[in-house]
Parts: C-alpha cells; sequence; structure tokens
C-alpha cells in the first residue's frame, strides 16, 4: 500500500510536468488506453482505466494517466487495474513487458496471466515445494537458473493467493 | 520387324473386341479412384475447418497482444541504423504441412525477391518445412536455421519463444518477420513485422522521452518482445493457413465432383456401346445362319 501510495504521489508530480507537453502533442486528456493481454487470454484492450499497479524488476508502481513513457519487465506478481468504475481486478502475471508510451497509451503484456480469484492454493504450495527439491537437486547452472524461476513464481503465485 | 508386325496383326482382332471392355473398365477404375479422392478432399475440408474456427478463436485473443507489443516500436520512431554493416535477418513463418493453397509460397517468395537483391548478408530462419523446401534450392546457404513440426498443433507461447531464443543467438542489424496476416475466410495477405537490434533502439530519436532506462531492461524488453512478435506472427499464419486449406480442399472437393460427372457420362455412353456393339454381333450372327 505504501508503494502505491509513493507511486501516486510521484505520479502526481509527474503529471503536473507531463501536462506542459500534453498541450502540443495529440492526447487524450486525462484518460488512458489500457492493454493488459497475455498469450492465453485477454483482459483489456485499448480500455480507459483509473490506475494500475504493476510488479517490475526495477520495483513496483502505479501507472496513472499522462504517465511518464517508460519501458519496464515484469516481475512474477500480481498486477492490480482500478477500473474506471471503482471496481479492483486483480491478474497474477509470470512475467512479460510494460510499455507506457507518449501518448498514454500503456500495453502490458504477460508470458501467461491469470485472475488470481482463479488460483488454487493447495496446488500452489504442491508447485512450490517441487520447485523446492528441484532447486536442491539441480545438477548445473543452467538447471539451477530455471529451478530458481520455478522456485520464484510458485513464491508468488502462493503470496498473490494468501496476501 | 516383319515377325512384330505379323505378331501385331494376329492380335489386332482379338484386341478390338475386348477394346470396349477394357475402357469400361478402365473408366470405371478412374471413376472409384475420383470419388476415394473426392471423399479425402472433403474430410480435409472438414478436419481443416473445425481447425480454422479454433485457430480464428485464438488469433482473436493474440490480435491486442500482438498490436500491443508493436506499439513501441512505432510509437519510438525506431529507424535501423545507416552506417552498421548491413546484416539482414529474415523470418519465414511458415509450416510443415501442404495442400493450403500459396499460403507458404507467398511467404518464400516475399524472402526470395529481399534475396535476390542482396544474397551476401542476408541470413534466413524457416519456420515450417515448406519455406525451407522451397529456399533450400537456390538459397540453402543463406538459411541458418529450420524449426520443425510446425503446424500438427496449434502454436503456443514456447514454441515462439524457443524461436526467438536461437535467434537472439545471431547478430543481426535489421530483421524482418515474413508472415501471412489473416483478414477473412477467403483472404489474406503477406505482411511484414520489422525487427531491431539494441543498437538501433538505443539510438533511436524518441527514446529520450523514455524515463529511467538502462540497456538491462532493454535488452530483456527486446527479448520478450521478439518472442510475442514471433507468437502473433505464428498465430496469424496459423489461421490463414488453416482458412485457405478450407478454400482450397473446397474447390479440390467441386473439382472432383465435375469429373465424377463427366466420367460417369462417359462410363454409361461406352457401356451403352458395348452392349449395342454386343447386339449387333448377336443379330448379324443369327442372320448369317
Amino acid at each position: 500500500m505504501a508503494s502505491i501510495g509513493r507511486s501516486v504521489r510521484s505520479a502526481s508530480r509527474l503529471l503536473s510536468a507531463a501536462r506542459l507537453t500534453a498541450t502540443s502533442s495529440r492526447t487524450y486528456a486525462d484518460q488512458m488506453s489500457f492493454t493488459l493481454a497475455a498469450a492465453n487470454q485477454v483482459f483489456y484492450a485499448n480500455q480507459s482505466v483509473k490506475q494500475v499497479d504493476v510488479p517490475s524488476f526495477s520495483g513496483s508502481f502505479g501507472i496513472l494517466a499522462d504517465h511518464v513513457p517508460t519501458l519496464a519487465v515484469l516481475k512474477p506478481g500480481v498486477i492490480t487495474v482500478y477500473e474506471d468504475d471503482g471496481k479492483v481486478k486483480k491478474v497474477f502475471v509470470s512475467s512479460g513487458t510494460v510499455t507506457i508510451n507518449e501518448d498514454s497509451s500503456v500495453q502490458v503484456l504477460a508470458e501467461e496471466a491469470h485472475p488470481v480469484e482463479n488460483l488454487d492454493l493447495s496446488a500452489a504450495k504442491e508447485a512450490l515445494s517441487s520447485a523446492q527439491n528441484s532447486l536442491a537437486s539441480a545438477k548445473d547452472d543452467k538447471e539451477r537458473a530455471e529451478a530458481a524461476i520455478e522456485v520464484e513464481t510458485a513464491e508468488a503465485v502462493v503470496q498473490a493467493i494468501s496476501g | 520387324m516383319f515377325g512384330q508386325t505379323k505378331l501385331l496383326r494376329l492380335v489386332q482382332p482379338q484386341q478390338q473386341q475386348s477394346c470396349g471392355m477394357a475402357t469400361l473398365k478402365a473408366i470405371s477404375i478412374r471413376l472409384k479412384s475420383v470419388k476415394n479422392i473426392q471423399k479425402i478432399t472433403q474430410s480435409m475440408k472438414m478436419v481443416s475447418a473445425a481447425k480454422y474456427a479454433r485457430a480464428e478463436r485464438e488469433l482473436r485473443q493474440a490480435r491486442p497482444y500482438g498490436e500491443g507489443s508493436q506499439q513501441f516500436y512505432e510509437k519510438s520512431e525506431v529507424a535501423p541504423l545507416e552506417d552498421a554493416k548491413p546484416e539482414k535477418l529474415l523470418i519465414a513463418v511458415t509450416s510443415d504441412r501442404g495442400l493450403c493453397g500459396a499460403v507458404h509460397t507467398t511467404v518464400s517468395r516475399a524472402i526470395r525477391n529481399e534475396l535476390n537483391e542482396d544474397s551476401e548478408n542476408t541470413k534466413v530462419i524457416c519456420v515450417g518445412d515448406k519455406s525451407r523446401a522451397i529456399l533450400q534450392r537456390l538459397y540453402g546457404k543463406n538459411i541458418i536455421m529450420v524449426a520443425n513440426e510446425v503446424g500438427r498443433k496449434p502454436p503456443t507461447f514456447k514454441d515462439a519463444s524457443k524461436i526467438a531464443q536461437e535467434t537472439s543467438k545471431h547478430n543481426f542489424t535489421t530483421g524482418k518477420i515474413v508472415y501471412n496476416r489473416f483478414k477473412s475466410v477467403v483472404s489474406y495477405t503477406t505482411s511484414e513485422i520489422p525487427l531491431f537490434s539494441v543498437a538501433a533502439i538505443e539510438a533511436a530519436p524518441k527514446l529520450g522521452v523514455y524515463d529511467s532506462l538502462d540497456s538491462e531492461v532493454i535488452q530483456s524488453y527486446i527479448e520478450f518482445s521478439l518472442a510475442s512478435l514471433l507468437y502473433y506472427a505464428m498465430k496469424e499464419g496459423a489461421c490463414s493457413e488453416q482458412s485457405s486449406r478450407m478454400t482450397a480442399m473446397d474447390n479440390a472437393s467441386k473439382n472432383a465432383g465435375e469429373m465424377i460427372d463427366k466420367l460417369t457420362l462417359t462410363f454409361n455412353r461406352t457401356r451403352q456401346a458395348v452392349i449395342t456393339r454386343e447386339l449387333i454381333e448377336i443379330i448379324s450372327g443369327a442372320s448369317a445362319l
């Protein structure tokens, strides 16, 4: 929550800076065109939403309309979308990219994504323990790295369900 | 020589007698085989119709994904570096399976045209055996990688990321994914998705407006986006292929139907001729007595 507050603050600071440039280029004021798509499912396609919180390798951050353009790489975790009518949707993503463009369009592309309510805690815990086992029995660096990614993702799934 | 002609003369009358029967037999064999072929093409059409329905449903999911992953390249106005060594990489998105109209040929032709211009610095990655079969004869040296077993099952993200991983091992300054973009059941267009090297993206004119970028982020971003672009192109290609196969098999069934009609007519006519001749033979034999 604290991170959201911080990101909102920094976003509003950037907002005022972005406004100045927004007048010159064609933008939809205070409107964000948000796409959240995964290889298995499309959640949003160029829809307007209030705010999106994404987990990235450089830290979690929130995106509001007129966010400063940037690129980021997703980390396994939960994306929280605050829709215009106040509904909150939580989607778990395994990995992927975040693109924020100058015209306030946001693309979140994930390798795989599922709504958090579809995840099963006992299955996730099982996956975590089997991932930990394969990490312990990994022979070479490649296997170890693969198992480490598995553990990280499984941990994120468990955390997403319980938290 | 003489003996041969004599032999022929001896055989001739006998042959003439059985000639009508033989053609009748030949026609009925031909008719049967055409009927079998029609059955095969009809069932292939049914199979590809079912596969097409699935591919189209999946493509609808993949479209926003593919368009989303191209947005950054369009908006940051990336252009290939001009002073760099021209090393081109072309990825042909086809499949292993034929009998689907011209889907594979159009992709391969687009690539062949590129190779005709500059075959020295151009490398080709073939996804699917068909493009390899077409390009191998003239430009076998330019093919650096071939992906097999494409087209039996719908493409998955895992397939795309495997190809992307192998692709990223090769250096290139500019690149293209050539694929068939699905428009409707009866039409598709051969399109291209441009690929850029890390250096080209770092030199993009609008990259400055993007905040807090380091090369590691860009590197991972490009790797992932290559996989997503490939995934999208493969989905488009699979859908075009199935729809094209459906039309091709429909046409084949229609043609077989026409052929069956014609053959049946000839068959009946020949049969009638044989009966008439036999009657004449009997009557004239009887009247000679």
